[in-house]
């Protein structure tokens, strides 16, 4: 009999080599969570640098006070699907109020941002179709394309050319699909939506964002990279989570197409899993509310990322992008020297993301960084010399 | 040397940089697990193939593409389309 965890022999193997190298660093226990950037690790109180919590609103009293409010009206959970159990008043009004706030007709929330990019991809596209996905994809785009049985062409990262040139030579017969994410989770690196844009007016497809990272973060109204580059015209569904700007879980789809709404009954990942809970409903659309009104939350991130990619930067740390975003990532030179580094920052008390190939675009090993609003000055200069006091100690060289 | 060997002659050269053990490639090298080579870079590596012959070769199609030969198969398909 053949076990069926013997394909699994090379990750335990390289999970045991992390673990004879210090601290587990891919299962990692936060003993106690004091505040947006700070926990309990191992007994000492530690800087979190790596949660996306971009807007530091885990702990806002509003939000707590919203999320126990619904616990108290609503109960614990939903206990089903929408479609079988019916809708709560609360998952049609944060509905409602998100696509207000993304200037979208239409709007659907999903019960995790993983499923709202399988709920997108395989309820737009199907077997007939083609799908064209940006290599650097999050796992969750390449699940959804899976899941869609769609026809999957892959182009090269944040290159419209290479787009370009695979719209030319292909030979679809169903619709055509493009996504392409705000910023990107691993490099903080944007995509450059003008350009993509330009290959949809000479070949004609229907655009999808991903938001993820940058809904709340990014563009005059915090409605993400569309707003930036104010393209949003040009963007036919957007997709975003809750789980990092908003604080909560969950996930959503927007668009103005006018069918849009089929998608509840066409949608595989919104049918068969139950609908948010009443108290994580509540809080995200507390923390919406939130994004809405103090638009400083997104001024102070800003200013927060400019000041960690800047003190790194005069570190001479090699980072993952040029461009500020609030994910800032280190490139390292390998996977024992990341390790050895995302160890000895644990240990001075500070916590970041490790980031190891193949999870990583052109195999690089990172220390990834995410900044939050609630970081003060301090936290962030503490960073940026904690990082120097590993590089001193020789964990690290230029990665070339 | 017939078309087909040819285009597993390209595939090998193109295959090289990802060959990091430096194995000896056959028709029968099963692309993945015989090179050790993650899913990630396959992918990679069909997107130079792509580029080589300037061709479309589908993701779906890899799930079923394993060797050596079965990639050369897939090429010479979709050359044949074009
Ligand atoms: C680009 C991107 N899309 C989707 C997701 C999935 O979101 P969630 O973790 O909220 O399910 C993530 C984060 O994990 C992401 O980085």
């Amino acid at each position: 009999m053949t076990d069926l965890f013997d394909k699994h022999r090379t990750i335990s193997e390289r999970h045991e080599r992390m673990l004879s190298l210090g601290a587990n660093a891919v299962g990692l226990t936060n003993d106690r969570i004091l505040s947006p950037t700070r926990a309990i690790i191992e007994g000492r109180e530690t800087v979190l640098a790596g949660t996306n919590n971009y807007m530091g609103i885990t702990f806002d009293p509003d939000c707590i006070a919203a999320g126990q409010e619904a616990l108290d009206l609503y109960g614990t959970g939903t206990t089903g699907s929408r479609i079988a159990n019916g809708s709560y008043a609360q998952h049609r009004e944060l509905e409602l109020e998100l696509a207000q706030f993304l200037n979208r007709k239409h709007c659907i929330m999903f019960t995790t941002g993983y499923q709202a990019n399988l709920g997108m991809l395989a309820g737009l596209a199907g077997p007939k179709d083609t799908i064209y996905l940006d290599a650097d994809s999050h796992s969750s785009i390449y699940d959804g394309c899976t899941l869609s049985g769609a026809k999957l062409v892959r182009f090269r990262h944040n290159d419209a050319s290479d787009l370009d040139k695979r719209l030319a030579r292909s030979e679809d017969e169903g619709g055509r699909l493009v996504v392409v994410e705000g910023i990107y989770s691993m490099l903080g690196d944007r995509a450059p939506l003008a350009d993509f844009v330009e290959v949809k007016k000479k070949h004609g497809f229907q655009l999808l964002v991903d938001e993820a990272h940058s809904f709340g973060v990014l563009g005059p109204n915090g409605r993400g990279l569309a707003d930036e580059a104010g393209l949003e015209d040009d963007v036919d569904f957007v997709v975003g989570t809750f789980s990092k700007s908003i604080g909560a879980i969950g996930g959503f789809g927007a668009g103005n197409h006018p069918q849009f709404n089929m998608l509840r009954y066409a949608s595989r990942p919104y049918m068969f899993t139950a609908s948010p809970s009443p108290a994580t409903v509540a809080t995200s659309l507390a923390a919406i509310r939130k994004l809405k009104a103090e638009p400083q939350r997104r001024n102070r991130l800003r200013v927060n990322s400019t000041r960690l990619f800047d003190g790194f930067k005069s570190l001479g740390l090699a980072l993952g992008c040029d461009s500020v975003s609030p994910i800032v990532a280190v490139n390292c030179p390998d996977e024992v020297s990341t390790i050895a580094m995302w160890n000895a920052l644990l240990k001075a008390g500070v916590y970041v993301n490790i980031a190891l190939p193949p999870g990583t675009p052109g195999k690089q090993c990172l220390l990834r960084c995410s900044v939050s609003a609630a970081h003060t000055f301090e936290d962030i200069d503490r960073i940026v010399s904690l990082f120097g006091e590993v590089v001193a100690q020789g964990h690290y060289r230029k990665a070339v | 040397m017939s078309a087909s060997e040819d285009t597993f002659s390209t595939l090998c050269q193109l295959l090289e940089p990802f060959n990091t053990a430096k194995i000896g490639l056959k028709p029968e090298t099963d692309i993945s697990a015989d090179l050790n080579i993650d899913s990630v870079s396959v992918m990679d590596f069909v997107m130079e193939v792509e580029d080589h012959f300037n061709i479309d070769i589908p993701l779906n199609v890899l799930s079923e593409t394993r060797s050596i030969a079965d990639l050369v198969k897939v090429v010479e398909g979709r050359l044949a389309k074009v």
